[in-house]
């Protein structure tokens, strides 16, 4: 029975659940790398997801839904910016606010332009890789490992190059460096002629696009359809992935496959076993709370965090 | 070649409730150490701030070597060769030595990546061109304050800066750290750089610099040689009145005793004996200095007398009452007031405004409060007056206490701890950072307090202070206390042996400290074989 749940099928299905949450927890990352909190990842994965689906099904092309989905995250990235750091408002509240903005705007356009809340995709992206063998055409081992590595829709080689490019810019780049020390201390980045606004802004808006990115592969490449609320809680789950990363995309990235690894098993285990599904559904949830409760004190946010820059006054 | 390397015309800065500065001239020539000196709040930062572009001047020029600049901000001035070492470190602690000396000039290779072999490499260079010891590599996070210090001054000479501010560099250094700073100015001067130090320690505008320009209240009040002037000069200067140095007190007969303490012993949580058979006596109009080196328990004297920390025998007696182990509200009832060691700590809310401060642990009485309510009327009349009688400036009362320079939050305080009339007053390191000005007002408030009777505990790691000021002087050490002299036959050599444990003949072997937990636990082990 364990094999039937532990294969490379479980495997390459636990990867492509993580792929949005990886998305999302770097854009995370990279948005408090800054000095900027940004819970709206979760409405900005939502809208995205939706729009993902509109753009492909007007153009016919998942292409242009991705890139529309990206560009909708950049601009919810826009907004939380213009709002937490030229107006130093909350972050936390505007991130609310752009949580339930996502949830009524992405109905009230569904109904408007669909008539109804769930809507099928159209058209969906090639699967890049190898072919799986039909049994007998080669051995077990490669066929899991075309399975798991070698079988995927072009986003998730696309999301493994962003983690590792992602690594890169932050801890060996300039841009890097000087997003670091504004999200630990702004005040000194400041001194030195780094511009603090600008680099949070930059930080935010990539933060966005990367939770558009996570919001069109969970809509287009994941369910094939967007229905309301579908992102169901998993910006939340991607921000305790990067605490849990410690803030750092490799972190992050192992964070997430292992919720993803939770959410398969959730998944898996529902044909297996009479437990309510209800219960079997918290599994990835419960693996969130236990893992944070692990990582706490051990886990140092940047200093800065949360904190709106203001030049100090003598 | 101009005459002078950095010349500031005609300066002005305006900020909503303060002229910071206003016409102000300073020029500064080539290779010299140029001390910037004024209380706090003169605006002695504020100048070197617009120098550095983190302000704009409202009014006024700036000429570098003749010729007219626009400094709109900080990397204009760093093109412009000027470097500026905060007081408050602007240093990013998980990050290295090298990450921030690089941080907003990065050495690059391949376009894309930070080159951190040649900025370590460029680091040391650096650091052995003007003698100083760094390791690139370690994190600002696990090195001293005074290393820090050498790595804002090797950013700023990474930036390739020929002028360096230094602003209040000494603040948070200890003595041998400052000695070395020194040293360290002396060998950049050496090399024809220009320092701007700014100040409000006149022994060191004195040690360090070649000449002195004195701020007050915005304005400049001179420029002068440091060889042709002294101390006093300059303090009167930037006081803008005479000011005593020494503090000059009358003679008074102490009255009856205020407050006893009899044989307090305090353990810590391992039972460990932070004071040992503590016995000391107040009398109305007297004080009583505590003199000793930081952690030989003063503190925990202090906790003690003000309820703060409970005792583990022992009595306290304030007149006949016994006061021992009593809430620290029940204490202040008593008029007990206490200036406590760490104001942003323990004295003030900094979030909160003047007038809220100035009503704390009085907020419930009468006349601040009214029924559930508070008496916003009595509490601003309260403020207003006590604003005025203080001197508490901005003299306004819904200012936050943050925004005030620290010498006001101290008269806060004491202005709060006044109030109310006390029987006994703690004051616990009462001038700790405060310039010369605020640091006469404390003392003049003590001795008139002591001029109506009252009975004073003095705290001060300034053993000047606690001569000055003292009618008898306990030197405290390792948690006892050692020997209770008479302030006018005291002998300042044996004073300092006291401190130190040394030339005692009742010193008992306990270890030095409790902190590190293995002399304690050595300590238990001892007492164990006994």
């Amino acid at each position: 029975m364990i094999e039937s749940i532990f294969n490379a099928d479980f495997l390459a299905s636990a990867i492509r659940i993580a792929i949005p949450l990886m998305l999302a927890g770097l854009g995370g990352v990279f948005s408090e790398r800054s000095g900027v909190i940004n819970i709206g990842l979760e409405g900005m994965m939502l809208t995205s997801a939706f729009i993902a689906i509109a753009a492909t099904n007007f153009s016919n092309n998942p292409w242009i839904g991705i890139i529309c989905a990206l560009m909708v995250g950049i601009l919810l990235g826009l907004i939380h910016a213009i709002v937490t750091v030229t107006f130093k408002a909350n972050q936390i509240v505007s991130g609310v606010a752009i949580n339930l903005f996502a949830s009524g705007i992405t109905v009230f356009l569904s109904w408007l332009w669909f008539q109804e809340t769930q809507i099928m995709a159209v058209e969906r992206l090639p699967i890049w890789g190898f072919a799986i063998p039909q049994s007998g055409e080669a051995s077990s081992l490669i066929r899991s490992l075309i399975v798991i590595f070698a079988h995927h829709s072009p986003m998730v080689y696309l999301a493994f190059i962003i983690i590792i490019l992602s690594h890169i810019i932050i801890f060996k780049t300039p841009f890097g460096l000087r997003l670091r020390s504004v999200g630990e201390y702004p005040q000194a980045a400041d001194t030195l002629g780094v511009n603090v606004i600008n680099m949070r802004y930059i930080a935010v808006m990539i933060s966005g696009a990367l939770a558009g990115l996570a919001g069109s592969f969970l809509s287009l490449e994941q369910a094939h359809f967007f229905v309301k609320e579908m992102s169901g809680g998993r910006g939340f789950i991607a921000l305790a992935a990067m605490i849990f990363g410690k803030w750092t995309p490799f972190g992050t990235a192992g964070a997430a496959l292992l919720f993803g690894i939770g959410e398969a098993l959730a998944i898996r285990l529902q044909g297996i076993f009479t437990i309510p599904v209800q219960f079997i559904n918290m599994v990835p949830y419960l693996l969130a709370i236990f893992v944070l409760v692990g990582a706490i004190g051990r886990a140092s946010a940047p200093r800065a965090d949360g904190i709106p820059y203001e030049k100090e006054i003598i | 070649m101009a005459e002078y390397l950095l010349e500031m015309k005609n300066i002005s800065k305006h900020f909503p409730l303060v002229k910071a500065n206003d016409r102000v001239n300073f020029s500064v020539k080539k290779g010299e150490i140029h001390a910037l000196v004024g209380e706090n709040g003169a605006g002695k930062s504020t100048l070197m701030s617009i120098l550095y572009g983190l302000y704009q001047a409202d009014e006024g020029e700036i000429f570098i070597d003749g010729k007219k600049v626009n400094i709109t901000n900080p990397n204009k001035a760093i093109e412009l060769n000027i470097g500026m070492v905060h007081q408050h470190f602007m240093l990013v602690p998980p990050l290295t030595i090298a990450e921030n000396v690089i941080l907003g000039r990065e050495p690059r290779k391949n376009y894309f990546f930070v080159d951190k072999q040649k900025a370590a490499q460029e680091i040391k260079d650096l650091s052995e061109k003007f003698n100083f010891k760094i390791n690139p590599w370690v994190k600002i996070e696990d090195v001293s304050v005074g290393i820090q210090q050498r790595v804002e001054i090797i950013k700023v000479l990474y930036r390739g800066a020929e002028i360096l501010i230094l602003d209040e560099p000494t603040a948070v250094l200890t003595p041998q750290e400052v000695d070395e700073l020194f040293r360290m100015l002396e060998s950049l001067k050496e090399q024809g750089k220009t320092i701007i130090f700014i100040t409000h320690k006149l022994n060191e505008v004195m040690a360090v610099s070649d000449q002195v320009t004195v701020m007050r209240n915005g304005k400049v009040v001179g420029t002068m040689k440091t060889a042709d002037t002294n101390t006093s000069e300059i303090a009167n200067m930037m006081v803008g009145r005479e000011v005593l140095l020494e503090t000059k007190k009358e003679e008074q007969k102490a009255g009856k005793v205020v407050l006893k303490l009899e044989n307090i012993n305090i353990l810590n949580q391992h039972k460990f004996p932070i004071l040992k058979d503590i016995n000391l006596t107040i009398k109305e109009g007297e004080i009583l200095g505590i003199a000793g080196v930081e952690g030989n328990g003063q503190t925990e004297l202090v906790e003690a007398i003000t309820g703060l920390r409970p005792v583990s025998s022992g009595k306290i007696f304030l007149y006949e009452k016994d006061t021992t182990n009593l809430k620290p509200r029940k204490i202040r009832e008593l008029s007990v007031a206490h200036i406590p060691e760490d104001r942003r700590k323990r004295g003030i809310i900094s979030e909160y405004s003047v007038a809220e401060n100035l009503i704390l642990g009085f907020h419930y009485r009468s006349p601040f409060t009214r029924g559930l309510s508070l008496n916003f009327p009595a509490i601003n009349q309260h403020a207003r007056q006590l604003i005025s009688d203080y001197d508490i400036r901005p003299p306004d009362k819904d200012n936050l206490l943050k925004s005030l320079s620290g010498g006001n939050q101290q008269k806060v305080i004491v202005a709060r701890e006044f109030y109310g009339e006390p029987i006994l007053l703690v004051a616990s390191q009462p001038t700790r950072g405060l310039d010369v000005g605020s640091i006469e007002f404390v003392h003049r408030q003590l001795l008139q307090a002591r001029g109506k009777g009252k009975a004073i505990l003095l705290v001060s790691a300034e053993l000047d202070e606690i001569l000055s000021l003292s009618d008898k002087i306990a030197v405290i050490y390792e948690g006892q206390i050692i020997e209770v002299i008479n302030a006018e036959k005291v002998d300042i050599k044996r004073l300092g042996l006291l401190m130190t444990g040394a030339g005692t003949s009742q010193r008992k072997e306990i270890p030095k400290k409790d902190i590190e937990g293995k002399t304690e636990e050595r300590y238990l082990k001892n007492e164990a074989k006994k």
